[in-house]
């Protein structure tokens, strides 16, 4: 299986990752290769196979309906780029 | 050519929980920015989610309530999107295993009778935050106290045939949120909103046409007007010959037009895969039937019962039904004077315009359903008139105390004597020979201003059937 | 005494014969001698440790204290810090000041451990080399021309060189395991869902499990016993009672049954690797246990299975890197979309970043089936590998790794080979069940790891063979002759 440029420029902005133009053949290749390791798993036949998505046959634990949390604003804030009264700033979202 | 238009919706219900869906930070509304978003709402690196109990079981309340498919086991999904109001970078949500599965509606028609409107689905998820457009210097200001606050996403099967419909199923499921009391309703502050998917395609024609999502419904008139003027701009570009593209538009309530959003649409693959933080939630019978012992009489019960049961016409039995609140005081109004057809009158009247000139709640009315039945008897039992009754509600409204208190204190009991309505009478007959002889000349009408000036000497008070009486003796004697 | 055992240092803490700031000061000392070369830490809390050095004094001067009070430890860089940097080896990261502790850094602060530092790591835990991180690739103490494995390169290069008594690590595919094996340590990555994964930054959630490099089984079993336990904030943790870790050490092999899969035997490991491991098997026998050979015969799919699934989780799971809320994010923006881009592009590395794409790729519409889906149910069937194992067998052993230390650079710009260094490793995440690797000896003067593999929630099972190996032979009492 071999990636094309264009495949792995729309993947990147899937992933919102931009990549030097120099550098596509790169990830290209390396995505490609393991795609080849990852094709592999076709050789076997998976049909009456129920896919596991967790290690434990366990069941989702519900928290109690309880207000637990108090304003730490200014300490999260502390980390942000970019806040004005109160808010995360980002450039103009257009709608 | 002769169109058809083919409507599904996908209606967001804020759960009335107190915290997130998976944090134990607050949802209530109007918080300072961002003084509501913790840890987890954040996302920041390291946090886990962890689901709140009681917004499932609003889940399954709902499921139940509209005759779905509760399946035992349901899983959260993650739905993966760049937007700055999504922390995360994905939404928890439901994909291939929703905790209610299909469900039905029956909505009242304008031609009379109902339809039946199929739900397809309805998924526990995240609400993301808000993105603030005014300007800060040219950049957008982003509240994530929403974030993670319990939605309910309930998905229509593509039957609703046009916009009035459409009102009628976010009417009926509004109602029944509330009903259910999972949701506060609240539309103007986004508590329950609604996206419209509208195609149209030529009658007779089987295949769907292509259809737009049409956002940011927040009102029942937004959605007529939206989901109309959708239909038309469909419909005149196939006419002229154009395509529709498969979009979301947004709804402009000030302009009354739809617009795209492109920033929607420039990568919509969610690439949606189980949350493996999350692990299968379970619905037991146990709970199920727990939460089936819990729900209240739905509103198509309750007015079945009000006609069957205590006689209500069908008109007012479901005006009475719609909202649990209103039905409830009604209930005690009723059972407290044994007067149906009069509380009926009365709440869905004076108590209804009050309530909606005051702009508040049932539970925040100053006349308890005990006080107004008060009132309704002694209306009914004639000790006070309908006219004089209207007084006693107000100063009732301003906190004058019961009925009889009111009644006693201003001297407000009807005179029903007949010797002393009897004197009034003559009294106003003799004060106004002219009319009187109109009257006896054939002039019936005229009995409305004798009434009228009886009424004004007793000062309210006289019993209007016993004056109505009286005059017609007299006059014709 | 940086090659006393825990239990020794507890004792002499308790004796008063040390306290805990001295030991402390010990251990930062030997940090400022020695890391300049190895490059393990990527912080040093020095203030922060003697401050809870003195604490911990207190608690033992006052008979509050555990057996685990006062003995200094480093954390991995992936463990949430309060008030510390906490960057997980990426420039994303590398101003972000975390507001909180995990759970598991909230543990071992209660015990009264003080934490020396935070240690470098792959970024994001992405690597089996420790060349990813951001703050420069880590030197395996036993030849600095080496790496030291990874993610918990730095883990196990500190711990190694004797700059921290013991150190956290996580483990995804073999970031505990094969770092330990490469260093010569012993490295325990308990079940899934046995130590919460609150506050550990997450590289693939339904893999990652927290643990910890040691010199020895035994100081392994008491650390697991500060950090195992439920944790009603991790939806994936199980509420299950945590047994006595150290009870079950010193019970005889006598009767053990271990079974070797001939998988793990067969081409790609290194000849003097090889040999090793049959002197331990060899070793195991008289102590009295059972070999039998058994098959795993999905092994050669767990690689495959799980760089689809690795990386579709982490591309998720790194979506929240974003710029928005704290992190890195690129100069002057000249829209949203630019934002992101840049500043991810910017930010992440290459591993990083192809792994972000790789699962991207897997997750997208029209492949789910084929790459997603599809390696779940590989899974399964790697999983069922092991449940019919386990029916006939104790434990399972075989290497850690294919082969010992390689060199720095060596496999860097070679993605598939460096992950073929996980081939045995990384089942076990797969499967969720608890693994250790122990020093078995050394080959051209390298650490060579001896893996063992346990049944769901027998942590204390596997660290009883291990302890056996460990009182019958002295492999890991080796360290690197520079950091004696």
């Amino acid at each position: 299986m071999s990636l094309s440029a264009d495949e792995v420029k729309k993947i990147a902005y899937l992933a919102r990752i931009s990549i030097k133009e120099e550098n596509i053949h790169a990830y290209a290749e390396n995505l490609s290769g393991i795609l080849d390791l990852v094709a592999q798993m076709d050789a076997v036949n998976t049909d009456n196979v129920k896919p596991m998505a967790h290690p434990q046959e366990m069941i989702q634990r519900l928290r109690e309906d309880k207000v637990t949390e108090v304003n730490q604003r200014e300490q999260f804030q502390r980390n942000a780029p970019a806040t004005e009264v109160g808010l995360y700033l980002v450039p103009k979202v257009i709608e | 050519m002769a169109w058809e238009t083919v409507i599904g919706l996908e209606i967001h219900a804020q759960l009335a929980t107190k915290s997130k869906i998976f944090s134990g930070a607050s949802i209530a509304y109007g918080a300072e920015p961002n003084t509501q978003a913790c840890v987890v709402d954040l996302a920041l690196p390291g946090v886990l989610p962890v689901l709140n109990k009681r917004a499932l079981e609003m889940a399954v309340k709902f499921g139940l309530a509209i005759g779905a498919d509760v399946p035992r086991v349901s899983i959260f999904a993650r739905k993966n999107y760049f937007y700055p109001d999504l922390p995360q970078g994905y939404q928890i949500s439901q994909f291939d295993l929703p905790v209610v599965g299909k469900g039905y509606l029956d909505i009242p028609l304008e031609s009379g009778g109902t339809k039946r409107v199929g739900v397809t689905r309805a998924h526990l998820e995240q609400d993301a935050g808000k993105s603030l457009h005014e300007d800060f210097q040219g950049l957008t200001g982003i509240d994530l106290n929403r974030a993670g606050t319990p939605l309910l996403e309930i998905v229509s099967e593509p039957e609703i045939s046009n916009a009035k419909e459409a009102v009628a199923y976010m009417k009926k499921i509004h109602a029944l949120v509330q009903y259910l009391q999972i949701c506060d309703g609240n539309m103007q502050e986004g508590s329950f909103r609604c996206d419209a998917n509208v195609s149209v395609r030529p009658v007779g024609q089987k295949e769907f046409g292509t259809r737009a999502e049409v956002k940011n419904l927040n009102s029942f008139r937004f959605v007529e007007k939206a989901i109309n003027h959708e239909v038309e701009r469909q419909i005149d570009l196939i006419e002229s010959g154009q395509k529709i593209v498969q979009e979301t538009r947004l709804y402009d309530p000030d302009k009354n037009e739809t617009r795209s959003m492109r920033s929607k649409e420039e990568a919509n693959d969610y690439r949606y895969f189980p949350c493996p933080d999350l692990l299968p939630v379970i619905v037991s019978d146990e709970l199920k039937e727990q939460i089936r012992a819990d729900l209240p009489e739905l509103p198509e019960a309750k007015c079945q019962r009000f006609i069957d049961e205590l006689g209500l016409s069908e008109k007012d039995a479901l005006g009475l039904s719609a909202q649990r609140d209103i039905a409830e005081y009604f209930e005690v109004v009723a059972e407290g004077s044994g007067e149906v057809k009069l509380s009926a009158n009365w709440v869905m009247g004076e108590l209804s315009a009050s309530l909606n000139r005051e702009d508040i709640a049932v539970a925040d009315c100053p006349v308890s359903a005990e006080l107004l039945a008060g009132l309704v008897q002694r209306i009914a039992d004639k000790t006070i008139s309908g006219k004089i009754a209207k007084g006693i509600f107000t100063a009732m409204w301003d906190g004058g105390g019961d009925a009889d208190s009111i009644i006693e204190s201003k001297g407000l009991k009807q005179i029903t004597d007949t010797g002393a309505i009897t004197a009034m009478v003559a009294e106003v007959i003799a004060n106004n020979p002219s009319q009187a002889e109109q009257y006896r000349a054939g002039k019936e009408q005229l009995i409305g201003f004798f009434v009228g000036q009886v009424m004004k000497a007793s000062k309210g008070k006289a019993n209007p059937a016993q004056v109505n009486q009286e005059l017609v003796k007299l006059l014709k004697a | 005494m940086h090659k006393k055992s825990l239990a020794e240092l507890s004792a002499l803490l308790s004796s008063g014969e040390t306290s805990s700031v001295e030991l402390t000061r010990y251990f930062l000392d030997r940090i400022a001698m020695y890391d300049g070369d190895i490059n393990s830490f990527v912080t040093v809390t020095e203030e922060q440790a003697l401050q809870s050095a003195a604490q911990a004094d207190k608690m033992i001067a006052d008979g509050k204290a555990q057996v685990l009070t006062g003995i200094p430890l480093a954390q991995k860089d992936i463990f949430c810090t309060q008030d510390v940097r906490t960057a997980c080896g990426s420039k994303m990261l590398d101003n972000f000041i975390a507001p909180y502790n995990a759970t598991v850094v909230e543990k071992l602060n209660a015990t009264g451990m003080p934490m020396l530092g935070k240690l470098n790591m792959d970024e994001f835990a992405m690597g089996s080399s420790n060349e990813t991180s951001f703050y420069g690739a880590v030197k395996n103490p036993w030849d600095l021309e080496r790496v030291p494995g990874g993610s918990s390169g730095g883990s196990a290069a500190a711990v190694a060189a004797g700059l921290a008594p013991i150190a956290t690590g996580t483990d995804t595919g073999g970031s505990i395991r094969q770092p330990a094996s490469l260093t010569g340590l012993s490295g325990l990555k308990p079940t899934y869902g046995r130590v919460s994964r609150w506050g550990m930054i997450a590289f693939a959630s339904s893999l990652d499990q927290a643990g910890m490099l040691a010199h020895s089984a035994e100081d392994c079993a008491l650390l697991l016993q500060g950090i195992a336990g439920f944790d009603e904030k991790d939806s994936t943790s199980v509420d299950r009672a945590v047994p006595d870790y150290s009870a079950d050490l010193n019970k005889p092999l006598k009767g053990l049954k271990v079974g070797l899969p001939k998988e793990y035997f067969g081409e790609g490991l290194d000849s003097k690797v090889g040999a090793i491991i049959d002197e331990a098997i060899a070793e195991y026998q008289r102590l009295g246990a059972e070999m039998i050979e058994i098959s795993l015969p999905n092994t050669h799919l767990a690689v495959p299975a799980y760089y689809v699934i690795a990386p579709a989780e982490c591309s998720s799971n790194l979506s929240r890197y974003d710029g928005v809320r704290y992190g890195y994010r690129c100069e002057d923006p000249k829209d949203l979309s630019d934002m992101y881009e840049r500043s991810r592009g910017e930010a992440f590395g290459y591993e990083v970043k192809r792994r972000i794409m790789m699962g991207a790729y897997a997750l997208s519409s029209g492949y789910y089936d084929a790459y997603y889906l599809k390696a779940q149910k590989i899974r399964r069937l790697i999983s069922a590998d092991f449940e019919d194992a386990f029916s006939q067998v104790d434990v399972i052993m075989g290497p850690t790794a294919p082969t010992t230390a390689f060199k720095l650079g060596e496999k860097a710009d070679d993605p598939i080979t460096m992950y073929l260094s996980d081939i045995y490793t990384i089942a076990v995440n797969l499967a969720g069940l608890p693994a250790m690797s122990i020093p078995a000896g050394l080959a051209d003067g390298l650490p060579v790891g001896l893996q063992l593999i346990g049944n769901y929630f027998d942590e204390a099972g596997l660290l009883n063979v291990a302890h056996q190996f460990q009182q019958s032979t002295d492999w890991h009492r080796q360290s690197p002759a520079a950091y004696n």
